[in-house]
């Protein structure tokens, strides 16, 4: 029973983060249409970014958090604006080579800036763990569930309330329509990306807080994992990439807690394709016909 | 009002717009009719900058459009209801009309003004947290309307507003075009229902295989052989 309820907030934890990282995919494909695959290293870019602050520059851990949101948004925008729009008219496939070459490239621009080997990252909290019964909890855990729901929340206040929220709806729903509104679409897909990778920038720092290590290219696998938790959940979809990336997290650490961690990653591909062969659209994606 | 001179529009090697040229003053109703593919919409876009001219000149309040772009019209006081609707299906009714005053500041005029549009279209007040895509079309047409009045437009462009419609609403969302032009909107209105378009305009231009053919009083063209032939099936 400890086992299992230690093994479900460890998934919970992970899951949170896909979660974060996830909805930077998802919001950017309901806008552009465009799977984003350099927003996994948008992840290491704000481990980098914090990890900077807080050993170079002595930063305390809150403000390398803004710092990293920061230097990721201001990197997301710009990514946008120069790979991404001169592209949006063209045929998919061009943007979608083009986010896998920006992948590469803040890859090796990392090894060049940062050298291949990686490096820890600071212990930030020595806080004793919450004990329950036989349960013990670590201040992490708890940080990320908090920090993550409580995003998701503002999210979905923001796009279903704010001006803003609506307006991104609208382009993500109709770009021509929404321009014969006065919606700037360039504006607001800025604001897309820049949502998308703060979030994500939250999402590494707490990542490295769980995983303390920083390499040019850590942000490929949880960017891989949070792309699937996004197609699981239903890509376009705001609640589907959460539920997506908790599902991901559950599956993930029951798997490594009771059956052998090699396979987490394979189960965690099965259950997607699973969910791909009965929901192509994803648990939460409404079947969509072409229309003639 | 609105002034299009001498407009080529090309798309690729072909030549869609030859040397159109109209004009809309201030509180009329005009409309372009013709059959389909005879450019109504094409005119439409090159106004509303969704598609760049090769030559000639729009110019609006005496503004030219050349280089303001596509989401600074409605700023200007131009607003259009596209073919088709296009309401965003997945928002509500109240999230639609909110996007047509997105950019409004005073929150008392847009008040006011959804009132307005409320009184024009009850039904939509009915509907009002309904998403746009559960409506009918006839619904979906008024709340592109609406959506389009939300932004208080000096001219409304309407593209095809009977398509797909039955007889009883089509009478009905013309009824209300005439009523928004009494109030003191002007508007142009694209229509291959040229019978209904010529019924409620002040002047019409018929267009034929993207050039201007005809052009008079729409009662006139009413009567016209030639018009009543080729466009009215009589």
């Amino acid at each position: 029973m400890t086992l299992l309820l230690n093994q479900l907030l460890n998934g919970l934890q992970i899951g949170s983060i896909y979660a974060l990282i996830a909805l930077g995919y998802t919001m950017v494909y309901g806008i552009v249409k465009l799977i984003n695959f350099a927003h996994g290293d948008i992840i290491m870019v704000g481990a980098y970014a914090a990890l900077i602050l807080m050993t170079g520059l002595g930063a305390p851990f809150y403000a390398a958090i803004i710092g990293a949101m920061a230097v990721c948004v201001v990197c997301g925008v710009l990514i946008e604006r120069v790979a991404y729009k001169p592209l949006r008219s063209s045929p998919r496939i061009s943007s979608l080579i083009t986010a896998i070459g920006v992948s590469y490239l803040l890859q090796n621009l990392a090894q060049l800036i940062f050298s291949p080997t990686p490096r820890p990252f600071p212990t930030v909290f020595q806080v004793k763990p919450l004990v329950v019964g036989e349960l013990s909890i670590s201040f992490v855990t708890i940080l990320t569930l908090v920090v993550s729901v409580g995003l998701m929340v503002l999210l979905q206040f923001v796009v279903r309330r704010t001006k803003v929220g609506k307006a991104m709806r609208a382009v993500s729903e109709d770009t021509g329509a929404a321009q014969l509104m006065g919606i700037s679409v360039d504006r607001t897909v800025s604001i897309t990306f820049a949502i998308g990778c703060a979030l994500a920038a939250i999402g590494a720092v707490l990542y490295c807080v769980a995983y303390p290590r920083v390499q040019p290219t850590m942000g490929s696998l949880p960017g891989l994992k949070a792309f699937i938790a996004a197609v699981l959940g239903g890509i376009g979809i705001l609640p589907g990439a959460m539920l997506g990336g908790f599902i991901m997290g559950i599956a993930e650490s029951l798997t490594k807690g009771y059956i052998s961690s090699q396979l987490a990653d394979a189960v965690v591909y099965g259950i997607l394709i699973v969910v791909l062969i009965f929901k192509p659209a994803g648990l939460l994606g409404k079947k969509t016909r072409e229309k003639v | 009002m609105l002034k299009v001179e001498n407009l080529n529009v090309y798309y690729g090697a072909i030549h869609a717009l030859h040397d159109i040229s109209f004009h809309v003053d201030e509180g009329e109703i005009v409309t372009l009719i013709g059959a389909n593919g005879a450019g109504k919409t094409s005119t439409l876009h090159t106004v509303s900058g969704l598609i760049r001219q090769k030559s000639g000149f729009i110019s609006f309040m005496d503004k030219d459009l050349a280089t303001v772009k596509p989401h600074k019209l409605i700023e200007l006081g131009l607003a259009q209801v596209p073919e088709g609707r296009r309401v965003f299906a997945g928002m509500t009714v109240l999230e639609n009309l909110e996007m047509g005053a997105y950019t409004r500041k005073n929150k008392n005029e847009i008040k006011r003004d959804m009132d307005m549009v409320f009184d024009h279209f009850p039904r939509l007040r009915e509907r009002i947290k309904q998403p746009a895509g559960t409506l009918s079309g006839g619904e979906q047409q008024m709340l592109a309307m609406g959506r389009a009045l939300m932004s208080k437009p000096k001219l409304l462009m309407l593209d095809e507003p009977s398509m797909g419609l039955s007889p009883i609403l089509v009478n009905e969302i013309f009824a209300i075009i005439k009523e928004v032009n009494k109030q003191g909107t002007t508007i142009l209105l694209v229509e291959q229902n040229a019978n209904m378009a010529l019924s409620i305009a002040n002047r019409a231009y018929v267009l034929e295989t993207g050039k201007v053919v005809m052009e008079g009083d729409a009662r006139e063209l009413l009567s016209n052989d030639a018009v009543r032939k080729a466009y009215l099936g009589s």
